[in-house]
């Protein structure tokens, strides 16, 4: 669901995570999606997703892609707390508006009132 | 097919709990799903590098359509604007990540994202009013616009639509070109009415090799080459790769519109509280000549 939460956006970018319940999954390992999805991720976003998220083990400045190759503790890493950490329950908040999306059983409910639209 | 569910309730009320389950648990339904999402995603025309994608499923209800890219590899995100569908996919432990939202609000996902987009059996319900607040323009408009903006350079996106007739077809196409995709219609089997199905396959950025629109499938034994009884206005592809195509094309049609036309935008105009002149047997009646 992180990936989500890393893309969500409404009308500003990154949404904060509010955390009720974080799930995690065990999925499997893929190298070359983790390489194709690393350029597109904004990762100081990623990097405070995860640690709100209960994931403090990513390093704080952008590494360059070339750990993706040669550091495998980093892929396993960058792995869990994109595709298996889950956000279940809490919320994601509009940095600029303060509106709160709620998530309920890990699907963020990003629908808009008439008025906002 | 006895009515269009597009014309009976709005999705999220149409697609309810009951709906839900029924809709999924009909292995006809499945089959029929399955197959038109197999094919988008071969009209989608991924690299076949064995790298899996980060694909939208948009309007991906309880998950039929995204069990199939699951297959193909790919990873995705769905997005249903219907509770009970989610639910339905939870149920059924789908691989995708979901999000409950209407696509007539815009995709609310960060530029140049997604790899491909595909949507089975969803978008044509854009073209319906269903709350007072609601313009299909402006509604399409949000859509195309923001699915524009999360895809990747040169990313496709893939739709399966059924549109009421004619003018919801064109209605589609045009604010998709309007967004600034290139591309086009794609029909398999055109000449049956049953299998009839439509694709819009939209590639977002510059015009390109990887534009050109491809062809449809047909029945067996029926031709799809040039020898084909040409003039037929039923093509097995519209291309349309230059995005001032269409407009020109709506300007001709103008003159022949028809009574149908009229007395349903009339309709349209009535339910969004215009004052609009009663129907008559004048109605949109065809001028003389001179008058
Ligand atoms: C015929 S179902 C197809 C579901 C799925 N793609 C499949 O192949 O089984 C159409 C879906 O489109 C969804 N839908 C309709 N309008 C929508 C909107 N404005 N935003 C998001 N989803 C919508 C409905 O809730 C429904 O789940």
């Amino acid at each position: 669901m992180l990936s989500s939460n890393i893309k969500g956006v409404s009308n500003g970018f990154p949404l904060k995570i509010e955390v009720e319940k974080v799930v995690e999954k065990q999925v499997e390992i893929n190298h070359d999606f983790l390489r194709n999805i690393f350029q597109k991720i904004d990762w100081k976003a990623f990097f405070d997703a995860s640690k709100v998220m209960g994931f403090a083990e990513l390093p704080e400045q952008a590494p360059d892609p070339s750990v993706l190759e040669s550091d495998l503790e980093f892929l396993r890493k960058f792995h869990h707390a994109l595709l298996e950490l889950h956000l279940e329950e809490g919320a994601l908040v509009c940095p600029e508006t303060g509106r709160k999306f709620p998530v309920n059983k890990g699907i963020p409910n990003m629908l808009l009132h008439e008025d906002e639209v | 097919m006895s009515s269009r569910p597009e014309l009976q309730a709005p999705p999220e009320i149409f697609y309810d709990d009951t709906e839900a389950r029924k809709y999924t648990s009909s292995s006809r339904i499945a089959a029929i799903q399955t197959e038109l999402s197999e094919r988008a995603l071969e009209l989608l025309a991924l690299p076949d590098d064995g790298v899996p994608r980060l694909l939208l499923d948009i309007g991906c209800g309880s998950g039929l359509s995204g069990e199939t890219i699951t297959e193909s590899g790919h990873q995705w995100i769905g997005l249903d604007i219907s509770h009970s569908m989610l639910n339905v996919a939870l149920e059924n432990e789908v691989e995708g990540d979901l999000l409950l939202g209407d696509m007539g609000q815009g995709l609310a996902l960060r530029p140049g994202v997604i790899d491909g987009a595909i949507s089975i059996s969803a978008v044509q319900w854009l073209c319906n009013a269903d709350k007072s607040s609601h313009e299909p323009r402006l509604r399409l408009k949000a859509f195309f616009g923001s699915l524009y903006r999360c895809l990747a350079r040169g990313a496709r996106a893939v739709l399966q639509v059924y549109p009421e007739n004619l003018a919801q077809r064109e209605l589609i196409l045009s604010y998709a070109m309007r967004s600034g995709f290139a591309g086009g219609v794609v029909v398999d089997y055109p000449h049956s009415t049953k299998k009839r199905k439509e694709y819009l396959v939209l590639t977002c950025g510059p015009p390109s090799l990887s534009t050109a629109v491809p062809s449809g499938k047909v029945e067996d034994g029926e031709s799809c080459s040039d020898d084909e009884s040409s003039g037929d206005e039923e093509n097995q592809v519209i291309c349309i790769s230059d995005r001032h195509r269409p407009r020109k094309k709506q300007k001709i049609n103008k003159k022949g519109k028809g009574r149908e036309w009229v007395l349903r935008k009339k309709q349209q105009m009535r339910r969004k509280g215009n004052v609009v002149p009663p129907d008559t047997k004048y109605t949109a009646r065809k001028r003389k000549a001179r008058f």
